[in-house]
């Protein structure tokens, strides 16, 4: 039962690590342009399958590089010739844009790679296990994913908060037009970000491809649940966001985990609940049934009780 | 951040106004167009006589129903929802619920009131969920949506017994209780959803001219307002949501008569997606543009997939190019052009249209040769074997048939560009003749 614990927490860590590193992209996005970026987790495979066809060639560190630099450059000119194009017409177009690019991206990558899964495996140099506890192991790879995302969050923490970069940036977001006058190009400082963010899922796709299947479906598994992240933390904090990343992660791993009823913990104290018809079918559900739905049933109560979110400063 | 929704208003209220202008137009002008809509609907079943036609003809009756039920969301009242398919499913199911009651020997109720049920049904959750999700507009409201979506939609794996798992629950629609027909043959139920279409879409039609209607276009475009004068936008927008609700449930329960089956595939974030292109691609600002939406993209499903397994492909590139040039849609773009064909300018763009529509072509052969191409390649087992393209037999290892695709789409790409130009300066022409002639 402790090893279970002990590694439901170690892989919901994990799992809630990446999912800050996807999310920590499309917050910046959100904050400095208010676009809530559906195709973001588009960019996260991407990332995964440029990662795989450029380490078929140089290796898994050239890869861990180059691609999110690459799909870096295309999310910059999709901002330059589509989302500024489409931004006069309002925030609904802009989220239809980028609802419209998710379908797309999807199947030009069906084009391309086909529908199977391709074979993205973890890197030869990290495939050892790391240690033994209890008599699990814990591989490698799972330690280099974590201290990734450390370094990520640290550096982007420092970035938005001690530098000259940072200031401006957060200065764009309140104050566009007092930014523009004191002589810096806001719509290019946009389009940094929006290509910086979309690096970012990119490095994400890159390091989490192996551990996950690379493979067309994984843009629309994975998006809804970093929308979760993103307005359960706060729109806009990233604070907010590394936590609210880790709490379900967490939450999601240790409920897969756990086989509990509500009709067999009632049973167990002595109370049984009719075996028929709804509240039978209701109270036989398992706590690992509902893993699924819990981001969502988060997301929802948090919209209806605090529509900021955990550390949001502003209402959408 | 401030809620611009999209600028739909005046084309929507100057849309209404055309119909009810005292005075105005006599009788044909008012209601030729449902007249002849009608006639359409009696008579297109007589004249497309296969199994595969009359069956599209049924699925674009209740995606007409849908997309305007959704457009009441969208268009009316400016909420842009991702989970529509919940009430659209929901409805599903508790019509073939019902229609399990009914069949063979149940209940004594008539087969043609079924929809009715599926709508009640759906009102029922869209009081839950809208009460939910209307406290707020915009982007919050979009959140909960696609939310109470995934919610609703991984609900359905839970309750087994409630929503049949992975086969879905099925019915059988030939019961003794029908009134008029015996809804063996797919002309019959066709001639079904087609009475349940019209009269959804005349109530629809009239729900925007009431004082609802007209609030709910007030609360989409300036919320502020609509408070200053007294009324609860919230409310606006929860009634809206209900009555959105009951007739995507109308349209559910239809599916569950045409198919005989509802899975919770009709719940799911695809069905929701698919709504929402449908209504955008066809128009969001006027009341017939989901109609020709809800047409066109089933058309266009039904047709392009037999023809092409790519096609969600060119469908996403057309949604993607609308949301860039033609954010109105479809119903937008023919709206653009009425002043000019009242000033009977029409000819003077016919050439510039006509010179933008083979350029087009071009481009549009060489990128379809081109996608075709890739797709053979990265899905079929062995790439050696010719694939069929445009009725030749094209070997993909071959330099040629890539070099033409190519060539194709980047001249093609290049005339456009000047044809769009050439478009852009006719317009601006007429439009400046037109606006000199009425000073």
């Amino acid at each position: 039962m402790l090893e279970i614990l002990v590694f439901s927490l170690l892989n919901g860590v994990l799992f809630g690590m990446l999912l800050f590193m996807l999310s920590s992209g499309l917050t910046l996005i959100f904050s400095m342009m208010g676009v809530l970026n559906f195709a973001h987790a588009s960019f996260f495979m991407l990332g995964a399958y440029f990662a795989y066809q450029i380490s078929t060639v140089t290796g898994f560190w050239i890869a861990l590089i180059l691609a999110p630099l690459l799909v870096g450059g295309i999310g910059m000119l999709i901002e330059r010739y589509g989302l500024r194009r489409v931004h006069k017409y309002g925030h609904v177009a802009e989220l239809l844009f980028t609802f419209g690019l998710a379908f797309l991206i999807e199947e030009i990558v069906v084009m391309i790679w086909g529908r199977i899964p391709v074979d993205y495996g973890v890197p030869a140099d990290l495939n050892f296990t790391f240690f033994t506890l209890l008599g699990t192991n814990f591989p490698a790879y799972r330690a280099f994913i974590l201290l990734i995302a450390v370094m990520m969050f640290a550096a982007l923490f420092l970035t938005i908060t001690r530098t000259r970069i940072g200031l401006i940036i957060q200065a764009a977001l309140t104050h566009p037009d007092m930014v523009a006058a004191l002589g810096h190009n806001v719509p290019r400082v946009f389009m940094m970000v929006f290509g910086g963010g979309t690096a970012l899922a990119a490095l994400a796709g890159v390091i989490g491809g192996p551990i996950l299947v690379t493979e067309p479906g994984m843009a629309f598994l994975l998006g809804p649940i970093i929308f979760v992240v993103v307005v359960f933390g706060g729109m806009g904090s990233l604070g907010g966001a590394f936590v609210a990343s880790l709490l379900i992660g967490v939450i999601q791993t240790l409920a897969v985990a756990l086989d509990w009823s509500l009709g067999g913990t009632l049973a167990a104290i002595g109370i049984n609940l009719p075996v028929d018809g709804f509240i039978g079918t209701f109270s036989r559900i398992t706590v690992s049934q509902t893993a699924p739905i819990l981001p969502y049933l988060m997301l929802v109560l948090m919209l209806i009780f605090r529509p900021k979110g955990l550390m949001g400063t502003r209402e959408s | 951040m401030t809620d611009r929704t999209l600028p739909t208003g005046k084309t929507a209220a100057a849309a209404m106004r055309g119909g009810a202008r005292p005075g105005g137009p006599g009788f044909l002008a008012r209601y030729g167009l449902w007249i002849f809509a009608i006639v359409v609907m009696v008579a297109a079943p007589q004249f497309m006589t296969s199994g595969f036609s009359r069956s599209m003809l049924s699925q674009i009756g209740i995606a007409i129903i849908f997309a305007l039920s959704y457009n009441m969301l969208l268009g009316q009242g400016g909420m842009l929802s991702f989970g529509h398919a919940v009430f659209y499913g929901l409805g599903g199911f508790a019509a073939i619920h019902l229609l399990n009651e009914i069949s063979p020997d149940g209940l004594p109720l008539p087969l043609e009131l079924l929809p009715l049920a599926g709508g009640i049904g759906a009102m029922v959750f869209g009081v839950i969920f809208g009460w939910i999700s209307t406290a707020r507009a915009g982007t919050t409201f979009a959140m909960i949506s696609l939310g109470i979506g995934e919610l609703v939609y991984a609900g359905t794996s839970m309750f087994p017994d409630q929503f049949g798992g992975e086969s879905g629950i099925s019915g059988n629609r030939v019961t003794d209780t029908s009134l008029f027909f015996g809804y063996g043959p797919q002309v019959e139920v066709y001639y079904l959803i087609a009475f349940w279409c019209l009269i959804s879409t005349i109530v629809m039609y009239l729900l925007t001219r009431t004082p609802l209607g007209r609030m709910a276009n007030a609360v989409r475009d300036n919320e502020e307002r609509v408070r200053f004068v007294g009324y609860d936008p919230r409310i606006v927008r929860f009634v809206q949501y209900v009555l959105a609700s009951f007739f995507a449930g109308i349209a559910g329960g239809l599916t569950a008569i045409n198919y005989e089956i509802v899975t919770a595939e009709n719940v799911s974030a695809v069905t929701s997606g698919s709504v929402l292109l449908m209504t955008f691609i066809g128009g969001v600002g006027n009341f017939a543009g989901p109609i020709l939406g809800a047409i066109l993209v089933t058309i266009l499903q039904l047709s392009l997939s037999s023809v092409t397994e790519t096609w969600q492909l060119y469908f996403g590139l057309l949604f993607v190019v609308m949301v860039m040039f033609a954010p109105m849609g479809l119903a937008g773009v023919i709206m653009a052009h009425q002043p000019i064909w009242q000033a009977g300018r029409m000819g003077r763009l016919v050439v510039p249209y006509a010179i933008g529509l083979v350029t087009f072509l071009i481009m549009g052969t060489g990128l379809v040769a081109l996608i075709e191409m890739n797709y053979y390649m990265s899905t079929t087992y062995d790439a050696s074997i010719p694939m069929v393209l445009f009725g030749q037999d094209v070997s993909v290892h071959e330099a040629l048939p890539w070099a033409l695709a190519v060539a194709a789409t980047v001249v093609g790409g290049y005339l456009f560009r000047l044809a769009i130009r050439r478009i852009v300066r006719a317009w601006d022409a007429v439009v400046a003749e037109i606006k000199q002639g009425g000073a």
